[in-house]
């Protein structure tokens, strides 16, 4: 089978955004990953279930709809509880209300155990090469 | 004429129905009582000789059976994730007309190992994680399978990457194991009819001959299949037609039983609105639910449990202290028949709870939630509420002359909204109880068995 890098994607919590999570599933594609696209309005155990099932490597978050904080914040507990040790955790988008300091939100999020936080306007590139660095 | 004779080898009956080919019509029907210490072989000849006083002797061209006897097709599956290849595990053994005993998730303890000794299944479905997925579950389990000491057959359909290993570790253990595809090859895609495929197959070859049909089989031309699964056929072929003919489209069948009500649902069930996002495991277009704790004798008590006794007390007209006597009687002596005017009111009562209790499992649900931007959907399961007919089998419903007003308990109710459930449906009723056998029919002549259903199912009105 695959040797493939396999990821598990998704917008979460109520947020409707589609546009984005689909070009980053194409992105992602192409780049050779293997990818899981849980679409939108999609809940922590919904990843946590499919990123199980898939044996990921990575759960990368996407957030636009301003409510990223509330909704991120326990799924890295939750991935510990489910056996999903040391899984990569990524989060993206416009994971906070209205414009603020990067370098505070990205902290606030390395807190909550999210490995590495992208900011607004992030091109799927940059994050495909974090990938290969971090799944090497 | 072209007569042949179908035969369904129940736990408590044998019923045959015999059709003529050439008229394409039901000849004639006929049940013999039978107990689990009677040979099956007495319980159809018994049947055959109330068949031909009816209907005289005839030379039948072919015999197809299939079954439930001895406890139906007892099955235990597992799965990695509950909501996902645990549930496609279950979702395939419930199509294939099993009884499932329990399902597993996650890892299998020594617990579990000693609860599946002492539940004794027929078949066992090991799955989990999708394919290149989740390795380890999948074989932790089949260690925990290896030291069972048992021979029920073992079903490997998870993680093709783990299957070999599966395999391996379950013949060196004396096992008997088949492989096929994995029910989740990729995350949320169902593929359930391999397993299912294999089921059959495990099936004609060594349940039949365990639970004693064998002898019956040498008089018996073709497929032997659970009897869920042959009703499963049939609503199927009754829905979508066939080459020739046309179907009727979306439909509800409900079988309440003594000891379980089976729910069947033909649709793909897709959501209604555009705002509506599906959640969960896809559905497959046929399936089956089955109610382990709904039934109108066995498991009356659990009609009580879940519809609750004041809804059992207004919908029969009795009184609670009433209610609960009766109870005592039909669940002590299951093989009570609603014979005087209270009886027959406490059974509409159970048999009305039951249809809405499985139904209301059966279908899918709505939810609402808000988002910044207003009110979005979310939707779990099938939703039924433009399904247009709803077919009512089983022995203790079709010969009920209220059944229309027992059928109306399958409609959507404004006071769960949330609840999927049709919301305007023809009531018909399998009347000559045959659905078993045009299942069986269908897998010879579909056209001949679609066209004795849809001559056979009696309307009795719109519910809405
Ligand atoms: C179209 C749109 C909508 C549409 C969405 C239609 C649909 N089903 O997709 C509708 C009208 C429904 C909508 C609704 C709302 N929207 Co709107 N919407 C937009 C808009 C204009 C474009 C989004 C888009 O598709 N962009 C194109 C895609 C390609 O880009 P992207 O989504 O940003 O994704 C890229 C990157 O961000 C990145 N990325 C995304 N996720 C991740 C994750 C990871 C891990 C990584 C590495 C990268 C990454 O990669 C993607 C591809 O390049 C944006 C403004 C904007 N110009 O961005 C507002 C915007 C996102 N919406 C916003 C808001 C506030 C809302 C509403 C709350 C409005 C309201 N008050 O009701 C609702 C929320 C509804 C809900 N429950 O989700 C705000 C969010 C503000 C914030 N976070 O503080 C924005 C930024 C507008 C604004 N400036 O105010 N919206």
């Amino acid at each position: 089978m695959s040797e493939k890098k396999k990821l598990v994607i998704g917008v979460i919590g109520a947020d409707v955004h589609a546009v984005g999570i689909q070009i980053l599933n194409h992105a992602f594609e192409a780049a050779g990953f293997d990818v899981t696209n849980l679409g939108v309005m999609v809940s922590q155990e919904e990843f946590i279930a499919a990123a199980t099932e898939t044996a990921a490597d990575a759960i990368l978050v996407s957030s636009l709809y301003g409510h990223g904080e509330l909704d991120c914040r326990g799924l890295r507990e939750k991935c510990d509880e489910a056996g999903l040790k040391d899984i990569l955790l990524y989060v993206g988008g416009n994971i906070v209300v209205g414009k603020q300091p990067f370098n505070e939100v990205e902290a606030r999020f390395k807190k909550m155990g999210y490995n590495r936080v992208f900011g607004p306007g992030t091109a799927p590139e940059e994050t495909i090469a974090a990938l290969n660095e971090d799944l090497k | 004429m072209k007569p042949i004779l179908m035969i369904d080898f129940g736990s408590t009956n044998t019923k045959v129905t015999a059709v003529d080919l050439d008229e394409q019509k039901v000849l004639g029907t006929a049940a013999s009582y039978t107990t689990v210490q009677t040979d099956v072989n007495d319980g159809l000849n018994n049947a055959l000789k109330l068949l031909s006083e009816k209907i005289g002797d005839l030379e039948y061209e072919h015999r197809y059976a299939c079954s439930s006897a001895a406890g139906g097709l007892k099955m235990i599956s597992c799965g990695l994730v509950p909501e996902l290849t645990a549930e496609a595990a279950r979702q395939a053994s419930l199509g294939a007309g099993a009884k499932v005993m329990k399902v597993y998730s996650y890892q299998m303890t020594e617990d579990d190992a000693e609860e599946i000794q002492q539940l004794k299944p027929d078949i066992f479905l090991l799955t989990g994680g999708t394919d290149g997925g989740n390795k380890e579950n999948i074989i932790e389990n089949a260690k925990i399978l290896a030291q069972i000491p048992l021979d029920f057959p073992i079903i490997i359909a998870g993680n093709r990457t783990a299957a070999r290993t599966c395999e391996k570790i379950l013949t060196e253990a004396g096992k008997n194991v088949k492989v096929c595809e994995n029910v989740m090859p990729k995350f949320n895609q169902l593929n359930i009819g391999p397993a299912q495929d294999v089921i059959r197959e495990v099936f004609l070859d060594r349940i039949i001959k365990a639970k004693g049909l064998s002898k019956a089989s040498q008089l018996i031309s073709g497929i032997m299949m659970p009897t869920p699964a042959a009703v499963l056929a049939a609503m199927e072929l009754l829905s979508k037609g066939t080459e020739n003919q046309p179907g009727w489209g979306e439909l509800v069948a409900v079988d309440v039983g003594g000891a379980t009500t089976d729910i069947y649902s033909m649709t793909e069930g897709l959501p209604e609105r555009t705002n509506t996002v599906l959640k969960g495991l896809p559905e497959p277009y046929a399936k089956r639910t089955v109610e382990g704790d709904i039934g109108m004798r066995y498991s009356a008590n659990g009609i009580v449990e879940a519809g609750g006794l004041a809804n059992v007390c207004r919908l029969s007209g009795l009184s609670e202290d009433r209610v609960c006597e009766l109870m005592e009687l039909i669940t002590t002596h299951t093989d009570t028949m609603p014979t005087t005017e209270e009886l027959r009111n406490l059974d509409f009562a159970l048999a009305s709870l039951a249809i809405k209790t499985g139904v209301t499992r059966h279908a899918g649900t709505l939810e609402k939630v808000y988002t910044p931007l207003g009110e979005a959907y979310a939707q779990t399961g099938k939703d039924l509420s433009r399904v247009d007919k709803v077919v009512i089998t089983g022995g203790s419903l079709i010969h009920v002359d209220t059944v229309d007003k027992i059928a109306a308990h399958a409609l959507y109710d404004m006071k769960e909204p949330g609840s999927l459930k049709p919301q305007r449906f023809e009531v018909l009723v399998d009347k000559q109880y045959i659905l078993s056998a045009m299942g069986l029919l269908s897998q010879y002549e579909p056209d001949i068995a679609l066209n004795i259903m849809k001559k056979e199912l009696k309307s009795y009105g719109i519910a809405e």
